[in-house]
């Protein structure tokens, strides 16, 4: 019997970026379930999944005492090469073939300088919360401010910055604390802020950026506004990558010094 | 061909990365500026010549589009490897400011939606385009 899981430790683990592939793909099966059923498509299951994410980096990194999360446990060790800077920048340049130009031209200005605005806001606002929290080194500010923008942005960010892998998974929380509340809030704000027609859901799109966030927050407050809203989300991301880590990241060290 | 669509987003990737090492060596920062963003500009940039061209194959597509689809599960396992521990440890600065950012944002969609003029809602869309429906069945 011992021989039976010594041989399929050694498989799992000779295997290491298959058995992250199915180790993960169950996660995402059943944050989909949880959201389907315990949420009722509220929160959407990629949401869930991140946070689930999050918990067993949690989970590993108190088991193993490391500092790479799930990763550090042997058998799990191809979470860290699925999870790794290559594929991650692989899969996020992949998404740019979603974007329709045509169809954003029509997004027009306003949707141009919501997202702008939904870029420097955040930024701003998760800046000055670090530095409110203590921190004074420009790579951790514009890390933890990236964060703010997306989840995406966040690591991108730090990675290139070379931030230390705390503060990148505090950024990575901040993205993802935002991407559920925008989730969550948005069908109770949505009358209050108009939210009833295209040209607003592009608005709303750029602004709060995260795209699991706007298609989640606006699928649940009227499905007809989802592709508006998503159109310009996809900006965002792409944005907040380009201007994150080279612009602000100036900005904010003049500013520190 | 699949490969194709997976070499063509490899080569779009590299040069990106690459020109972002560039641009951060030549501004002094040490670090890769903006490549993941210089490598989506160049693959929507190559989507446009090849459909241009009539070259967009659906094995272009399928070889990018599966990677755009890995972009969620990928995230999870980047979540997955995190120092969740020394977060956690720091406290309630990550609630603060995510419930910050979203307010500040809910409340500046609100302001253009004030400062801009009005517009068509979506039922008025769909009233209209109904009414437009039903004139022309019945014309």
């Amino acid at each position: 019997m011992s021989d039976a899981i010594a041989l399929l430790e050694h498989i799992l683990a000779a295997n290491a970026l298959l058995t992250a592939f199915a180790f993960v793909g169950v996660v995402m099966w059943i944050s989909a379930a949880l959201s389907r059923y315990l949420t009722l498509g509220r929160i959407h299951g990629s949401a869930i999944a991140i946070i689930i994410g999050l918990a067993l980096a949690f989970g590993g990194g108190v088991w193993s005492g490391g500092k790479n999360g799930l990763s550090d446990i042997p058998m799990l060790s191809g979470i860290g090469i699925m999870g790794g800077a290559m594929l991650r920048d692989f899969a996020i340049v992949a998404t740019a073939f979603e974007v329709d130009v045509v169809r954003a031209r029509q997004a027009g200005a306003i949707g141009a300088t919501a997202l702008v605005l939904g870029t420097i806001l955040p930024f701003i606002v998760g800046a000055l919360v670090a530095y409110a929290f203590g921190y004074r080194d420009a790579i951790s500010l514009t890390t933890i401010g990236a964060g703010a923008v997306t989840y995406i942005v966040g690591p991108v960010t730090g990675a290139a910055l070379g931030a230390s892998s705390a503060v990148m998974a505090l950024s990575i929380a901040t993205g993802v604390f935002k991407a559920v509340l925008v989730m969550i809030g948005t069908p109770f704000v949505a009358k209050a802020i108009g939210l009833n027609n295209p040209r607003s859901a592009m608005v709303f799109g750029g602004l709060m950026g995260t795209v699991s966030g706007v298609s989640a927050g606006l699928a649940a407050t009227d499905r007809r506004l989802v592709p508006y809203g998503a159109l310009t989300a996809t900006f965002h991301t792409g944005l907040g990558c380009l201007v994150a880590p080279s612009l602000f990241f100036l900005g904010v060290r003049a500013i520190m010094g | 061909m699949t490969i194709s669509g997976v070499a063509l987003l490899a080569i779009c990737t590299l040069i990106g990365g690459f020109l972002g090492d560039l641009l951060g060596a030549w501004l002094g920062v040490k670090a890769n500026v903006g490549g993941v963003g210089i490598a989506m500009m160049l693959l929507i940039a190559a989507r446009l010549w090849l459909a241009r061209r009539g070259a967009l194959s659906v094995g272009v597509e399928s070889g990018v589009g599966f990677w755009g689809a890995m972009y969620i599960p990928i995230v999870v396992a980047m979540a997955a490897n995190q120092n969740v521990v020394a977060a956690v440890e720091s406290g309630p600065m990550v609630v603060v400011a995510a419930i910050l950012t979203v307010v500040a944002c809910f409340a500046a969609v609100a302001l253009i939606g004030r400062l801009s003029s009005a517009t068509e809602t979506m039922d008025e869309i769909e009233a209209r385009q109904n009414a437009a429906r039903a004139e022309g069945g019945a014309a």
